[in-house]
């Protein structure tokens, strides 16, 4: 497989502030990488300007061709961002805000075509969220809601999915069922994931491989058994954790003292 | 999908209702007044204007003449401003993501008020003062609503990097403070114009023939053109800048572009009306209310009940105080509040 995202020497400055500096990722088509690392270590930073969302020096490329040089309609076709609490505009319905991710295949000064709403119809019968179609967002659960923000973000036809944070906003339960449905669509549409994420058990039972961020610098990178081990995590979350093998990879228990 | 499914948008429906509300403003506002005409001879009378139509009015020849000639510009100038009005403040509205946003808040109203001020009080010291207003005036108008939205502009992002919404009407609230007092100074210089500045600042429509119809025409022109083209980048705008970029739109660029047009459609209905409030903001959210949240139905439908409500606002202004007529800015501001209440009140969830 070649690599759908390469990241070389990434340095994002948020308000003069270095927040990520000379971070080197790699992604190939159909893997799923989660990043890890404690607050404030740059991981949404890093994947906005990993999706374009923000300047940035070093080199980013997404299929070969660098974000910056995309032109934002074809780079919206090429990779789709799910925010870490996306904003939710007052009283729109949900087959509203999932048309919004048909926005760059619609002309300038144009209107929604019937493919459009093909592709609307498919995507919410895939993620089963016929029944909520005509109701509004903000009239919507955190579980509910978090499918419409994933639906809007399938919708554009992007390969290339950036998650950031996708479940911490739910319960345990909501939180396997997004993951478990991020993981179906993966294999179904060849979608390659980039994500971050704060639970490192279900981090690591999702992920191919992980990448751990600790003060804007990659500390550790690889299958999820090789990143989330006990020295790793005390060095740089400052705490001590236990990890005990299980079925789809370690399991992190932390403990007191 | 369903039928009731549709994607937002301007239903057919609410684009009739708002043709109808349109027509029967025009053919109130021509019927009614110091002297009353029935309705329906003044509807013939109206499609009389058509080429080829001759209809039987029964009017009299001097009532033909108020109609067309008196009533008709007056009525078409309270159409196009309170268009012009509404579909300013509807696009601030989708701009600033902020539903306060409107022309007097943003200090934009103030800064055409100054330009007009200041045109007026200086020819008059010129001494060449006649009934209409000079062909210049929409250029100062615009002018000062720029300097004062660029002001605001500026001032909001004073307090740090982020405009967010609430400094910037903050900023905007003091544009206009600042702007006023300018204003009043330029009156106090020049008290022989006190009267005419006065009675414009309170808003009027007061129009001899269709001189200032044809002024405020091509500015409506283009605002109504650039605004609507923009409807629905104002719906993607609403998940904000980050996501719309997302999107692939460039949020930025179509902010300019609309802040720039909706100054001047509020430049150039301020420079021939005067200072009305309320009609940015009561005709926007009403619609909201009713047709549902796109702005793709809001920003036409403001248009055309922008323009039914500022005619029938005219209407009272003229028939209400007997002899005197009201300031229109008054009959807004009167009926406005109230009525925005009682739609508040009545239609809570916005249902679309």
């Amino acid at each position: 497989m070649s690599a759908a995202v390469v990241v070389r020497g990434l340095r994002v400055r948020l308000e003069r502030a270095l927040i990520v500096d000379g971070v080197d990722l790699e992604v190939d088509g159909g893997e799923w990488v989660t990043v890890i690392g404690p607050n404030g270590a740059g991981k949404s930073t890093a994947l906005r300007a990993i999706g374009g969302l923000l300047p940035f020096e070093g080199s980013v490329e997404l299929n070969g061709v660098p974000v910056d040089r995309l032109p934002r309609r074809e780079r919206a076709k090429t990779i789709a961002t799910v925010a870490q609490s996306p904003v939710v505009p007052p009283a729109m319905r949900v087959v509203d805000y999932v048309l919004l991710g048909r926005t760059p295949y619609m002309p300038p000064l144009g209107r929604e075509s019937a493919a459009d709403l093909v592709a609307v119809e498919e995507v919410l019968g895939e993620l089963d969220l016929e029944r909520f179609a005509g109701r509004r967002l903000d009239t919507l659960s955190g579980g509910e809601r978090q499918r419409v923000f994933l639906a809007r973000a399938l919708t554009q036809g992007a390969r290339i999915l950036l998650l950031d944070e996708p479940t911490s906003a739910l319960d345990i339960g909501h939180q396997q069922e997004v993951l478990e449905l991020v993981d179906r669509l993966r294999a179904e549409r060849g979608l390659t994931v980039l994500a971050t994420m704060h639970d490192l058990t279900t981090a690591g039972e999702y992920a191919d491989r992980m990448v751990l961020l600790s003060a804007g610098r990659v500390v550790a990178a690889g299958p999820p058994a090789e990143v989330l081990t006990e020295k790793n995590l005390a060095e740089h979350y400052k705490v001590r954790v236990r990890v005990i093998e299980g079925d789809h990879g370690p399991l992190v228990v932390p403990v007191r003292g | 999908m369903t039928p009731g499914l549709r994607p937002a948008g301007l239903r057919p429906i609410w684009l009739v209702a708002g043709l109808v509300a349109v027509l029967l403003a025009l053919v109130a506002g021509l019927a009614f007044g110091s002297v009353a005409l029935p309705p329906a001879g003044v509807a013939a009378e109206l499609l009389n204007l058509l080429p080829g139509v001759r209809l039987h009015s029964g009017l009299t020849e001097r009532e033909i003449a108020i109609v067309t000639e008196l009533r008709l510009p007056r009525v078409i100038l309270g159409l196009l401003v309170g268009g012009m009005l509404a579909l300013a403040g509807a696009a601030y509205q989708g701009v600033f993501r902020n539903p306060l946003a409107d022309p007097h808040l943003l200090g934009v109203a103030a800064g055409a008020g100054l330009g007009v001020t200041v045109v007026i009080a200086f020819r008059s010291t010129a001494g060449e003062a006649t009934a209409n207003l000079p062909f210049g005036v929409p250029f100062a108008a615009f002018a000062g609503a720029l300097i004062a939205v660029a002001l605001t502009w500026l001032l909001g992002a004073a307090g740090g990097r982020d405009r967010s919404p609430a400094t910037l009407i903050l900023a905007g609230v003091a544009v206009s403070s600042f702007l006023a007092a300018a204003q009043t100074y330029v009156m106090q210089q020049h008290v022989d114009t006190l009267r005419e500045v006065y009675s414009w600042l309170l808003g009027r429509l007061a129009t001899a023939g269709w001189h200032d119809v044809l002024l405020i025409l091509p500015y409506a022109a283009v605002t109504g053109a650039i605004v609507l083209s923009q409807r629905r980048e104002l719906d993607v705008l609403t998940v904000g800048d980050e996501e719309a970029t997302g999107l692939g739109l460039h949020p930025q660029r179509s902010r300019y572009l609309l802040i720039v047009a909706a100054s001047l459609g509020t430049a150039a209905a301020v420079s021939v009306s005067g200072l009305i409030g309320f009609v940015g903001i009561i005709v926007p959210h009403t619609m909201r209310l009713l047709a549902g949240p796109s702005y793709r139905s809001i920003l036409p439908l403001s248009v055309l009940f922008g323009g039914a409500f500022l005619a029938l606002a005219d209407l009272l202004a003229r028939t209400a105080g007997g002899a005197a007529e009201i300031p229109i800015g008054v009959v807004t501001a009167f009926f406005g509040a109230p009525f925005f209440i009682v739609v508040l009140r009545t239609t809570r969830t916005a249902a679309p």
